[in-house]
């Protein structure tokens, strides 16, 4: 946690700001070329739209507000495949709209970023408080078998950085790739340093190099396994639909195409982990306890990982910044000579199941969650610890 | 160009029905772009599902297959993001004012400079025959086996509440006029929504013993009648068995600012000045 005396120091540096994980998402976006935006406003992520609506216009890109979370994620599908990196943002029940259009991106393979803001659910829920309730929506939300990329972050220098790679991300894969924060990220103010433009990498759309009026392939990948785009409406004429299809994009029922392709969307992510996953790690060598905590419950995690160490406890911790694919090789070798893993998060038990898959003895993993609506104190994780060592609360 | 040339053989043969009208808008369709000259690489064309939607397979312009309803809201993508092409979006009525009857509104409502033709043939017909926003009261459907019950939407009294600024009702029998209609509704510039009844012989036709394809056909001849512009009327929208002729004809043909020239203008005037 910050002291207060680093943001004394800080203050001199340029490109310092204060700012709204929500607000940090907006801006980031744009770093990352981001210049078309449809939203529909729900609580806890209309910020975004309103500093889009904003921003947008002064960097030559285009934001509307929509009639529904369905039109918003329509519309940036059809501006991405013209070529502009796109977004929309939601929270629980809009990106529940949001499902079957999610699988026709998977599906067409459109690169585009969606923020989902977590709030507590089912339905309306708690909308101006925290949960970490949608991670399996994410994963399983649209029908049929499909994968997806899912970043998260639990501060906004991280959270500036995970939303560029979403973007990196969604062009190099033609893929969605959610960015699934909670309300506690999003509505919490902090300094982040902006970088400076070219001091992140960022991937542009791969082009065809096929001349205009020849025959364009959209779904015919190079020997690297990317499939070069073409912007819709512009020099090739081609086909896209949400059905089966063949390389030409047109619809096919042979049972080997759809073979194929089903494979093929699953494949390009799943075995791509290595270049998909990042994570951070604290003292896990050594540790006998180590907690596994994402987003804003990572810091209620990291803070009692410290304190608990500072009172001679073997404690580590990885934070997971990928939570689809789900690293489950970095998990089963990481946690392999732990007593415990504790696997934190504001939900009945989501990514504590996807823990116990991975590990050897799942019997070794426990969960510290509430669905209060609150934050989980570092206090509730000690507590928790307290009880798996038989010590009493 | 001759309009066949539109035509992308490679999706031949065709999913309709013998008989079905969606052939004839295909045609009328294609006959317009002919006749304003269009390039291939000029047109658009965004469609949902039904059996309406597979019309854009069938022709070679940048074709999008998209979801149940969303046609218009994908096409609001595209057009907002390059505002150079011509947008045509092709849906049935199920497809349009049911499931997709929010986005018609506001499509009309913000007058995009797309064109939406609804080819209404009172049927969900890819699904087998269930009833749909614009099927009669008392008509019968696989899901209405007693008749239909509520009163079907009135196209074009919808899309000028709505703020569509070129609204035109027709039918396959007039081909001709079909052609005429769908030229002015491309070139028109603004959200312009070409209502086209189309006959399903297989279920509406045959659900409700409206004989074959030329049999509704010459229903739709003798049961229609040429409206002056600024004129409207009900399908069959009173419960009581009565059926007024259909106007049939150019309801709306006016100018007003269009979304994408509206935002662009706002942008130079309010951020970029």
């Amino acid at each position: 946690m910050s002291a207060p005396t680093r943001y004394a120091e800080r203050k001199a540096e340029p490109n310092i700001r204060f700012l709204q994980g929500n607000e940090v998402c907006a801006e980031a976006a744009i770093y990352a070329g981001m210049r078309f935006f449809a939203g529909y406003p729900i609580t806890p992520s209309t910020e975004i739209a309103e500093r889009l609506s904003e921003r947008l216009p002064q960097v030559g890109g285009t934001f509307i507000q929509m009639e529904d979370e369905i039109a918003s994620l329509a519309a940036v599908i059809g501006a991405s495949l013209t070529g502009l990196k796109s977004m929309t943002a939601t929270s629980g029940p809009g990106f529940s709209l949001m499902q079957e259009t999610l699988g026709y991106a998977i599906m067409t393979e459109v690169p585009c970023v969606i923020v989902d803001v977590q709030r507590g659910g089912p339905s309306t829920g708690l909308p101006t408080h925290s949960s970490q309730g949608d991670v399996m929506q994410v994963r399983w939300g649209t029908h049929g078998d499909h994968s997806i990329v899912c970043l998260t972050a639990s501060n906004h220098q991280d959270l500036f950085e995970m939303v560029i790679d979403a973007f990196n991300i969604a062009e190099t894969f033609r893929t969605p790739v959610v960015v699934l924060i909670d309300e506690v990220v999003a509505h919490m103010r902090e300094q982040v340093r902006m970088p400076e433009e070219g001091e992140i990498a960022l991937t542009e759309r791969l082009v065809t190099a096929v001349p205009r009026d020849v025959d364009y392939h959209p779904y015919f990948p190079r020997e690297d396994g990317r499939l070069p785009m073409s912007n819709f409406g512009g020099d090739h004429r081609y086909n896209v639909t949400g059905l089966v299809h063949d390389m030409w994009g047109f619809p096919s029922n042979k049972p080997n195409v759809a073979d194929e392709l089903i494979h093929h969307l699953i494949h390009k992510i799943e075995n791509r982990k290595r270049m998909l996953v990042r994570h951070k790690e604290y003292n896990v060598d050594g540790a006998e306890i180590v907690l596994i905590s994402y987003g804003a419950t990572a810091r209620s995690a990291r803070h009692i990982m410290e304190n608990r160490r500072a009172v001679g406890m073997a404690v580590g911790m990885i934070e997971l910044q990928t939570l689809w694919p789900f690293p489950n090789e970095l998990i089963r070798e990481r946690c392999k000579d732990a007593d415990y893993i504790v696997v934190v998060e504001m939900n009945m038990g989501q990514m504590v199941h996807q823990v116990e898959a991975a590990v050897d003895r799942p019997h070794r993993v426990f969960l510290s969650n509430r669905v209060d609506g609150a934050m989980i104190t570092p206090n509730n994780i000690k507590n928790l610890i307290r009880v798996i060592q038989g010590k009493g609360v | 160009m001759a309009a066949t040339d539109y035509l992308r053989k490679r999706f031949m043969p065709h999913i309709w029905c013998p008989g079905c009208g969606h052939g004839i808008v295909l045609n009328s369709l294609l006959r317009a772009i002919e006749k304003l000259g269009m390039e291939k690489n000029d047109v658009v064309m965004v469609s949902g599902i039904g059996c309406s939607s597979r019309i854009q397979g069938y022709t070679d312009f940048h074709t999008l297959h998209t979801l149940h309803g969303r046609a218009l809201a994908f096409a609001t993508g595209v057009k907002l993001a390059k505002p150079e092409v011509n947008v045509l979006v092709p849906m049935g009525d199920g497809d349009a004012l049911a499931i997709g009857g929010n986005h018609f509104i506001h499509a009309a409502r913000r007058n995009i400079d797309i064109t939406a033709i609804i080819m209404n043939n009172s049927t969900y017909g890819m699904t087998g025959g269930q009833y749909s926003p614009t099927t009669a009261c008392g008509d019968l459907a696989s899901t209405a086996p007693y008749g239909t019950v509520g009163k079907p939407f009135d196209v074009v009294a919808l899309a000028r509440a709505a703020g569509a600024t070129y609204i035109a009702r027709t039918t396959t029998y007039h081909a001709r006029a079909m052609t005429r209609i769908l030229t002015d509704a491309i070139k028109h510039h603004g959200f312009s929504v070409v209502e086209i009844l189309s006959q399903c012989p297989t279920y509406y036709g045959r659900e409700n013993d409206r004989g074959d394809a030329v049999e509704m056909m010459e229903w739709y001849r003798d049961n229609t009648v040429a409206i002056k512009p600024d004129e409207s009327g009900p399908i069959n929208s009173a419960c009581n068995g009565e059926e007024a002729p259909l106007p049939i004809g150019v309801f709306v043909n006016r100018s007003e600012p269009e979304y994408c020239d509206s935002y662009a203008k706002l942008v130079r005037e309010k951020v970029l000045s």
